[in-house]
This record gives C-alpha cells, structure tokens and sequence, in this order.
C-alpha cells in the first residue's frame, strides 16, 4: 500500500496554477525528496500535502484515504501529517519537553514522558528537555523540531527545507541522521529541498520538479547517469553537453570521434541530439594517447576535478587523482571512459 | 477524520466584520453627512479664516512634531542603550504624563502662570501670558503625547539584535555615532509610528487650542458647528480633516512596511554603554525633563491647589472614579476584542473588506470626539426611532431609547476614536508571532481556538496588555463623546473637571484632575513593566 | 457581552419612562442647576435626572432621539441655542402657563417656546490704578482707536461674545456691527486667549487696561476666598455701558419643553420651581446671576455694582442674529 500518493495534483493561487499535474507516490517508510530550483512549486506542493493549500484539481491520498481533491479536504488538524518548518517555528514560550509533548496532549501522562525521552534520545538531546528554544543551537533547535513532528506518528513527515538554516558540513550530517531516524521508526517522508547533495544523503528517491513540473522520479544514482531532460541532467551534478549525431543503435558521432554505449541507444540513426558527459566520463592519466591543455583546476580533497580544452575547442569536466597537480596551461592526456551513452533530445 | 468542503468564511471574520461595521458606523454617518448635506460655509470660510486655519493646524503638527520627537527619542535612546544614575527610575517617569489630559495639562499651566498664580510674583505676567500662543499649546500637546513616540522608540531599541550594533562598532563607529547610523534607522518605523498617533491626537483636540485661543482646523470645524449651527458644514470639514489624516496614515504604513526586516531578529540582550560624570548629568537631565514638565510641575500644583483651595470638592469624586474606572475597563476589553477579532481576520482569512473598515476605522483617531459623538447619535437614534415605533404600534410597549443615552452608545463612539490605539499593539504583537507557528500547531493536531490559547495568548500577553491599557488611559481621558452620550446622572470625572474648568474654577477642577491622573497611572506603570519584560 | 448590555440599556430606558420622572437636558453645568433639582425633588417627590452637555449636542441629541426622546426639560445657557432649538423644531409651546406672568415680555421667546431664567450682564472692566473710566460710557467706545493695544477680550468662538456682537447687529447693521467689531480687533492688546476670568486677571497683572468680561466673574473674585482674587477685583473697576443709550448688554439661560417630553406636567412644574422666588435667590447667590424674576434680589456683590438698565432687545433677536454675528466676526479678523 502506498504510504503517500498524490493523482494529477494542479495547485495554485488566485487564478495562476502553480504545478501542473503532478503524480507521485511514495511507498510506505519511503523517503522521498522534491528537488528544485526555488519557484519550482515544490513548496507549494508541499504545503498542499499539509492542508495549507487548496487543491484546484487532482487528489491526494494517505494510505487508502483521500485527503483532498477539488471541493473537499480535511482540516490540516486531523490529517495525521508532520511538518519540520525551515523557519524551526519552535514556540518559544514553551521549554524543549513540552515543545515535543505538544502534539501528543491527549496521551497519559507516562506514555507522554516515555514518547518524549524516547525522541529526545533518538535525535540526540537527552536531558535537554527542559531548555527552552533561545538556549539551543541551530542544529539542536532542528533536531527538536523534527521529534516534536514525530511525537504524533504521523502517516507522512513533511520537511520543508529543514537544513537550510544550518552551515554546509552541519547541514550533511544531519540530512544522514535524520534519515537514519526516520528509517528506524519506518516513516514515510517527503523533503523539500533545492541542494542537491542533501537530497541524495536523505532520498531514497528525488523527484526533480522545474516550472510546476515534475521531470523525473528516481533513485538519486538513476537521476545522475540517466537523466531524461538536459534540465535533470545539469540540475543534478556537473556535467557538460556536445551536439552529436546517431550513426547506428550503438554508436554515435560527435566532436570527440565516433563514441559507443553499452547499451542499445533507441534513436533512429541521423538523428540529432545532445550527448551529457559527466566529469567522470573522462579521466586524466599521464598515459594516454589523447592530450588536452588544462584550463582550470579544483582541488576536492581525494581528488581534482580539471577543465580541459581540445584542440577543436571542446571543453569537457575531466577528474584527476589527487597527486597530479599539473600547473595550468599544461598538455595533460586524457581518457574517454564512457560506459554508456546518455542522450538527451535536442 | 472526516473530509469537509472549504470554507470562505470563518467565525472571526464574522465577528470581525462585526466589529469593524460598528466602529466604522460613526465615520460613514459623517461621511455621507457632509457628502449629502448642502452647505454655504466653505465659501465664507475660504473667504475669511481657512486660511489660518490651515496655517495654524500646520504650524501645530509641525510643532508637535519637532517636540514629541525631541522630548521622546533621545530619552528612549538613552534608557534603553546606556546606563546611568537614576536610570531605571526615570525610564517609568517618562511613561507618566501619558495620564494628563492635555486640556488639563493646559488649564494648570494657566493657573500656574497666570497673573495671580505663583510665578507672576518673579517673572513679568506679559512674559508668562505668551503660554497662550501657537508654540504654548504645542509644548502642551507635547508635554502629553511624546509618550507615545517614547513608548514605541524604546521598545524597538531594546528589541533589536545586539549584533547591529556590534557590527557597526567594529566597522569603526562610536557608540553615538552606532545609535544613530543604525538604531535610530531601525527603530524608525516604531517612531513614525508613535509620532503619527501623536499628530493624530494633536489634530483632534480642540480643548487646548481653543483654551489658549489658537484656532486649527479643528476650532474651525467645531466653529461650524456650535457658532453657526451647521453640522452639515462641519461634517465637511472632519471629511477634509480626514483626506489629510488618511495621508498621513499611508506614509505611516509605508514606513512600517519595512519593519518585517527588523523583527524576529535574536534577542540576545546587548551591554549598555556606561555613563559617567557630565554625560551622565546630561542623561539624567534630558530623561527628567520631560516628566518633570509633564507630570511633577502640574502634578504638584493640582495637589497643591486640592489640598489647600478646594478641599471641598473632594467628596463625591468616588462614585465618579468608579464610573470611570468601569467604563475605561469596559472599553479596554471591547475595544482589545474587537480589535483581536479585525486583527485575526487579517491573519486567518485576509479580505479587502475588513481590511478596508479596519483602516477607516483607525481614522477616527484624528476625528474630535464631538464630531464621533454627533456620528454615533444619528444612526443609533434612528434605530432607536424605529425599535420605539415597533414596539409602541406593534407590542404596546414603550421601550424608551435603547441604544442612545446608553453605555452603548458610548462605547460605540469610543470603538470610532480608539481602534487606531488597540489596533496597532495588536497588530504589531500578531505579526511577531510566525505564521509556521500557528501551521507547527495545527499540524499537532490543535484547532484554532486552542492555538490561540496554547500559543497566541502567552506569546500575545504583552501586546494584549500594551493595547488594553493604552485604551484604558484614553477612555480615562475623553470628554466630548462621553460628554453628549453618556446616560441620565452618568458622571466621569473627565466631565467633573472639565465642567469646573470651562466655568472658569481652574482650582475647583484641581480633585477631578488628579483623579484621573491617579486612576490613568496605575495602568502606565504596568504598561512600563510589560514593554521592558518582555521576553520572547 | 453586548447581549447583557442591551439588556441593561433595556431595563435602564424602560426605567426611564416610570410615572414621577423629570428628565433634564442642560447645557447649564451642573454644579449651576444640579442642587436645584434635588431641592424640586425633595419638595415633590419626582425624581429627576439630569444630563449636561454642550447645547448644540443636546439639541443634535434631541433631535435625533425624534419621539422616543425622554428629554422633558432643554436648558440653555443663551439665547442664541434656544433659537437653534427652535429652528431645530424640537421645543413645543409653553401654554398660558402661571410661571409666564412672573416673567417680563423680552426674556420670553415671542413664540412661546422658552422662558428665561436667569440674567447675566456683559460689563466693560478698566485698571483703576491708570484708566479714567468716564472715557468709556458704551460698547461703542470699546472700538474708539484711541485706545489702540488697551482693550483683551476673549476669542469669538464664544457665545458671549458672539451674542454681544448680535446684539450690535440689531442696534446699528451689519455694516456697523462689523466696523465695530474692526475697531475691537484693532484695539486688541493681545490675541484674544483664556476665559473672562482671565481677561481681568490681565487688567490687574497690567497686561492691558480694559477688558470685557461678564459681572458674575467678577463677583467670583471679589467674593473669592483666596486674597489673590480679591487683590485683583480691588484693583479693577466696572463699567455698565449703554446706560444713556439702549442699556447693557444682557443674555440668559432659558429652558423649554421638546415636542415629545414624556413627562410634560412634571416639567412645567419644575420650570415653574426653578422660575420660584427661592430658586431665583439661588443663581444670584451661588453664581451671582441676576433673577428674571420680577422682585427678586441679585447678590450683595452685585448690589454693591449698583442698579443698571439692561438692554430690553428680545433675546431672540440675538439667537436670529448669531450666525450672521460669527461670520462677521470671521471677516473682522476677531480669532
């Protein structure tokens, strides 16, 4: 049984319609994240999830429910749905503990305190229960936030950008953790986010969404080496794009020569179309037979990720081992190694 | 769990339309009286004094203006960023002459400089008379309403983030040069904000300037109406008044739009900066200087002249004390009701239609209160007309005036002069609090009225409280709405003092005042502890 | 909330209309007419209940109310409102009435509207110490430019003033009237300020040399209890102008009955009281008025002033002749 799904979702306000027909549905425990650039309409979905927002037309379902569709919803208070706020939305007058209770007001006084001693451990802050919002930092105020949204069980967690306030090594570490979490207590989750890499940390699929639109629904592997628009393709890590043209159901040409996938191509040959290469696709090696004069480095630690210029021109993203620090302008070899082909329409 | 259809519409815009329709009332009457009406009196008018009206009027604002900001800002900048001697004493000093009327602050000085009073034995009573000038009654209308401008100054200095200033600190800037490249700028929204109820309430009073004989628009207005019996003409004029005013309000809201940017900033508390020797003798001179003038001077000299000339009008003050305090209590609950109500509909279910009754109703601030008065009487006494006939032809019953001559009525004409006092606490507490506040309890599964308990109320208190008791102390105030609405053998002290004092027995009016004064303080002083208590 | 307070005005209005009620609008303050009724009330039994306020509020309050209006008895502190309310249409006719007889022809409205019930007199004031009171013997004199920045006299926006200036319409024209309010604007010491009170404090402090004030401030201060005051009634003199000509200038206070008083027999009989020798004796008493009534005594303060003939224009001239005095005083120039 899907644990979310939402069925040709339009969305929008005062007459201009946001996202368009939307479909997606999340399993039970799944994790899912809606990945854009801001405008895209994933806030906006998200909200409409919540029972912030009016449906125009479509519907949206929890588990065997309806929850909402054009004339129709339940009140966002009887909805069963956890919200992690970008803005944390903590009520300051409230301490730690009784921010988490909040929720669950209506439970024994014992179960309340076993509920909310077990989430003050899971996120980590055992024995802060009694700070009030002011005395945490920003990763802890999170962490509170996200178990006052569990304290409920709630059929569906929502997080609208909740890393977005906290700083980048931070913000990594707690899209893990969090996820970890969530897997351990079998939630189903839908992120908000438009930083690709927590999507990838938290997801077990990213739907990427553009102009209202969602363009793709995958696992974060199948989004970075097939993308199925240039869009999902740049949006989702480096990479560059070459004008080729089909030759056979294998094999194309482009500005590097004839190149061949491992995979049957399914294009029409002459065909004209864009061919995506990852800075992986090419990999420097002293070695080879192909040379190209390095134009710009960057140093990521385990290794280094080159730009580097062909004599036709053609600048690709090429990595580097992290030993090989070539001075810039130098004649660096090169080797292609594309194992599949992704093309994307022109 | 159960799927229910949308809703358009929400109890609190009910009760908010409710409300707004009410105190929107008496401004429409005027409205369509002096849109309907006929009336030869402008053309005298622009012929002989209009212009000196309008000079005059001018000259006042501008007046007030200047002493409302010098009087309230540099002493809400100095309470609230530094520290000295005597600090905490007179940051609630300065709160106090919020409580004088300012037609009594007027009479006493009168009384005080006039040719048989105590000054005119040291100083040349032809110096003393120019009191009663254009500058005279703009220092008096200061000395009253520079409160306001502090109020709010001081409660943004003191809830704006510590690292502004620090930032400006390491960019090279003193402490002086710091609060005024960058508090003033961000407290500037709050101080227009003061300054504008201020001139608002320097526009509506005709008690002042028509005692030191300073004739404004408003004498002009009033002039119409008591001199030439023309209400029609009057009514014209509030609605002149009213266009100049609505100015006013759209440059006020347009500062204020930018106070998002300041608001929800940390409330880390900030180190004040240490006074010592001559600047902290200077501190204390400007922060003193106010109350001094606006609360001990005429405070001493209303005691005095209670205790020694007119002990004998002491002894019903009582019952009127009563009749104040309850109907001041009874308008501060309604008015921070209604007010709540306008304020959540904003907030829950936004419409130009309450949003539209709520800016007109926040007009009627400047409105003098007779004119409110006139506007409450004529709608309700028609009702009144009409429920009379009913029942006498229908029932056989007579019902007498039911609205009119009724506490009603009077509080009516209060929700038309005040809104723009219990609307702005109100709306400045409820945009402090996030809207993913009130979705964070939803999502918990709160309906709305329990997130305004749960949430709203504790974050809300201090707005609440501010609103409330600003209202109290106006009520506390008021003359010429409580004056013509009020019931049979009603008495306030406001009408007490203001009856002797237009009699000319400034001294015998001297109890009333200090009544006022007395019951209007106890409210002031916890006024001043819910701004510097606040928390959140 | 607002249910129980429709509930109490309910019980309160229904109140309002019992038997052996006397409602009173009065522009006259309280502490002026207030011990009176209570007198009329131990007398009679009838309670009464009183309101104060401004007159033209009253007269806009009483209108309004239409026939549901429990007001039985309109008191004004000047002509000039009586005939607002006249025009207004909200008073009725006082009858053949016994109190009327007591009451000279020219302080009842020739409509039979309102009765006067009490007087008082606009008097010219002058430093005793400086100023040769036989230079001044009428109103006329006051706007001689002879006496150029001597003369303070308060703003026209009050009613003193304006019926003093009505009244000067009816004796000489509009176009004297206003050459003579001119020569007042021209001899004006100061911007006219403050009360009455306070233009003869400003004769005694100096400030000027003669003032317009009515007698009964005086006579506060000349029976003060504070030497202050008495000091400054001893250091002015008084004028009764006009004695050779068309006698002083004099306003009432009146009272009528509107059209829908509920309790009429109650207030002619409390009109009748208040037009009583006793209640006549009380205005002089405690505010040094003078009675209307035909025999009764003014204050020893205002004995001591002497006898002085009064200006016998009906007072409802000066109410026809107000709106017409306040603009000719706007184009004089008079704040």
């Amino acid at each position: 049984m899907a644990g979310l799904q939402l069925k040709r979702l339009n969305l929008g306000y005062n007459g201009d319609v946001v996202v368009h027909q939307v479909d997606l549905t999340l399993g039970a425990g799944e994790l899912g994240c809606l990945l854009g650039p801001s405008g895209c309409g994933k806030s906006t979905l998200l909200r409409s999830i919540a029972g912030f927002t009016q449906v125009l037309s479509g519907e949206i379902w929890l588990g065997d429910e309806r929850i909402a569709d054009a004339s129709t919803s339940v009140p966002a208070q009887d909805r069963g749905v956890g919200l992690v706020f970008q803005d944390v939305a903590l009520f300051p007058h409230l301490c730690v503990f009784d921010n988490i209770r909040f929720g669950i007001e209506s439970w024994s006084r014992a179960e309340q305190r076993l509920r909310v001693d077990n989430l003050l451990a899971l996120v980590g802050l055992s024995g802060l229960g009694a700070r009030f919002p002011h005395e945490l930092s920003g990763g802890q105020q999170q962490r509170v936030a996200l178990a006052r949204a569990l304290a409920p069980r709630p059929r569906v967690l929502l997080l609208d950008e909740p890393f977005s306030g906290l700083d980048s090594e931070l913000r990594a570490r707690l899209a893990n953790e969090v996820r970890g979490i969530l897997k351990a207590d079998g939630v189903t989750a839908l992120m908000v986010t438009h930083d690709q890499k927590e999507a990838f940390d938290f997801a077990d699929r990213v739907a990427v969404m553009r102009d209202g639109i969602i363009e793709q629904f995958d696992a974060a592997y199948r989004l970075y080496h097939e993308p199925r628009t240039e869009f999902v393709a740049r949006f989702v890590g480096a990479g560059d794009v070459l004008p080729c043209t089909v030759v056979n159901t294998t094999q194309v040409d482009s500005p590097l020569g004839v190149l061949t996938s491992d995979q049957t191509l399914g294009y029409e040959p002459g065909q004209e179309m864009s061919l995506l290469f990852r800075p992986d696709d090419l990999i420097h090696d002293d070695d080879a037979e192909q040379h190209a004069t390095l134009v710009s480095k960057q140093f990521r630690g385990s290794h280094f990720v080159y730009r580097v210029r062909f004599d036709n021109g053609v600048e690709l993203g090429c990595l580097a081992p992290s030993h090989h620090d070539h001075e810039l302008g130098a004649d660096v070899g090169v080797r292609l190694e594309v194992e599949h082909l992704v093309l994307l329409p022109k | 769990m159960a799927l229910t259809p949308h809703r358009r519409f929400n109890a609190v815009t009910l009760v908010a339309l409710a409300a707004g329709v009410l105190v929107c009332l008496p401004i429409a009457t005027i409205v369509t009286l002096g849109l309907v009406g006929q009336s030869d009196v402008w053309g005298h008018l622009v012929d002989t004094l209009l212009a000196q009206y309008l000079m005059n009027s001018l000259g006042l604002v501008i007046g007030v203006a200047a002493g409302v900001l010098l009087l309230g800002v540099p002493s809400a900048a100095l309470v609230s960023l530094t520290d000295f001697p005597g600090r905490r004493a007179l940051s609630l000093a300065l709160l106090l002459p919020l409580a004088f009327p300012a037609y009594i602050l007027a009479y006493t000085y009168t009384g005080l400089l006039d040719a048989a009073g105590p000054v005119a034995r040291w100083v040349d009573p032809r110096t003393l008379d120019s009191i009663r000038s254009l500058p005279g009654a703009a220092l008096m209308l200061s000395l009253v309403l520079y409160p306001y401008v502090y109020l709010l100054a001081r409660a943004s200095f003191l809830s704006r983030s510590a690292s502004t200033l620090e930032v400006g600190r390491t960019l090279g800037l003193t402490p002086l040069q710091a609060t005024i490249k960058l508090a003033l700028p961000m407290a500037r929204p709050a101080i227009v904000a003061g300054l504008t109820l201020a001139l608002m309430e320097t526009l509506a009073d005709y008690g002042t300037v028509a005692f030191f004989g300073v004739p404004t628009f408003t004498t002009g207005i009033m002039r119409a109406y008591y001199g030439l019996g023309d209400a029609v003409a009057a009514a014209q004029l509030a609605l002149t008044l009213l266009a100049f005013v609505a100015l006013l309000v759209l440059l006020e809201k347009y500062s204020r739009r930018k106070l998002r940017y300041f608001s929800g900033a940390s409330r880390r508390s900030h180190s004040r900066v240490r006074l010592h020797g001559w600047r902290a003798g200077l501190a204390m001179s400007v922060c003193a200087l106010p109350p001094l003038l606006g609360f001990a001077v005429p405070g001493c000299a209303l005691l005095w002249w209670g205790m020694v000339d007119a002990r004998d009008q002491w002894w019903d003050l009582g019952p009127m004390a009563a009749s104040s305090f309850g109907l001041a209590s009874m308008a501060a609950l309604l008015l921070v009701m209604s007010a709540l109500a306008l304020g959540y509909a904003e907030r829950t279910a936004p419409s130009r239609l309450t949003r539209g009754l709520t800016q007109i109703a926040g007009l009627g601030y400047a409105l003098p209160g007779t004119i409110i008065a006139v506007g409450v009487l004529i709608p309700l006494a028609k009702a009144d007309q009409w429920l009379f006939v009913m029942f006498r032809d229908y029932v056989g019953v007579n019902v007498g005036l039911l609205f009119t001559g009724s506490v009603a009525a009077v509080l009516v004409a209060y929700g038309a002069r005040f809104t723009a006092v219990s609307l702005g606490a109100i709306t400045s507490g409820l945009g402090r609090i996030k809207p993913s506040l009130d979705e964070a309890a939803m999502l918990l599964g709160h309906r709305p009225l329990q997130i305004v308990r749960r949430v709203h109320v504790p974050l809300m208190r201090g707005a609440v409280l501010t609103s409330a008791l600003v209202v109290f102390v106006d009520v506390l105030k008021e003359l010429p709405a409580t004056l013509i609405l009020r019931p049979f053998d009603f008495n306030t002290l406001a009408v007490r003092a203001y009856e002797l004092a237009s009699d000319e027995r400034l001294l015998d009016a001297a109890p009333a005042s200090l009544m006022i004064v007395a019951v209007g303080l106890i409210p002031v002083i916890y006024l001043n502890r819910s701004v510097s208590e606040a928390k959140y | 909330m607002l249910k129980s307070l429709v509930a109490a005005s309910l019980t309160l209005a229904l109140g309002a209309q019992a038997a052996g009620q006397v409602n009173v609008y009065s522009a006259r303050k309280q502490a002026l007419i207030l011990p009176l009724l209570e007198q009329y009330s131990q007398e009679t039994g009838v309670e009464v209940r009183l309101i104060t306020g401004g007159a033209d509020e009253l007269v806009t309050r009483i209108k309004s109310e239409g026939v549901a209006s429990p007001a039985d008895v309109f008191v004004t502190v000047d002509a000039g409102r009586a005939q607002r309310a006249k025009s207004a249409n909200i008073l009725s006719k006082l009858g053949q009435a016994d109190f009327l007889d007591r009451v000279p022809a020219q302080y009842q409205d020739a409509d039979n509207q309102w009765v006067a019930l009490s007087l008082r007199a606009r008097t010219v004031f002058y430093a005793k110490d400086r100023f040769d009171p036989s230079q001044i013997s009428s109103y006329a004199d006051l706007a001689d430019p002879k006496f150029k920045g001597q003369l303070c006299i308060r703003s026209s926006s009050n009613i003193y003033n304006q019926s003093l200036t009505a009244a000067q319409i009816a004796h000489q024209g509009e176009a004297g009237a206003l050459a003579w309010a001119e020569g007042i604007v021209a001899n004006m010491a100061r911007k006219p300020t403050g009360g009455d009170t306070d233009q003869i404090k400003a004769v005694a402090a100096g400030l000027c040399d003669i003032a317009v004030a009515n007698t009964y401030y005086y006579g506060r201060l000349a029976g003060s209890d504070k030497a202050e005051d008495r000091a400054i009634a001893e250091a002015v003199g008084m004028i009764w102008p006009d004695q050779q000509g068309v006698g002083t200038h004099v306003n009432a206070s009146l009272a009528g009955i509107p059209v829908n008083a509920p309790n009429r027999e109650h207030a002619e009989d409390l009109i009748a009281f208040l037009l009583s020798d006793q209640a006549q004796t009380f205005y002089a008493e405690i505010n040094h008025e003078f009675p209307v009534v035909k025999g009764a005594l003014p204050s020893k303060t205002m004995q001591d002033l002497g006898e002085f003939s009064a200006d016998d224009l009906p007072l409802d001239t000066l109410g026809v002749n107000n709106p017409a005095a306040v603009k000719l005083m706007d184009k004089a120039g008079w704040l």
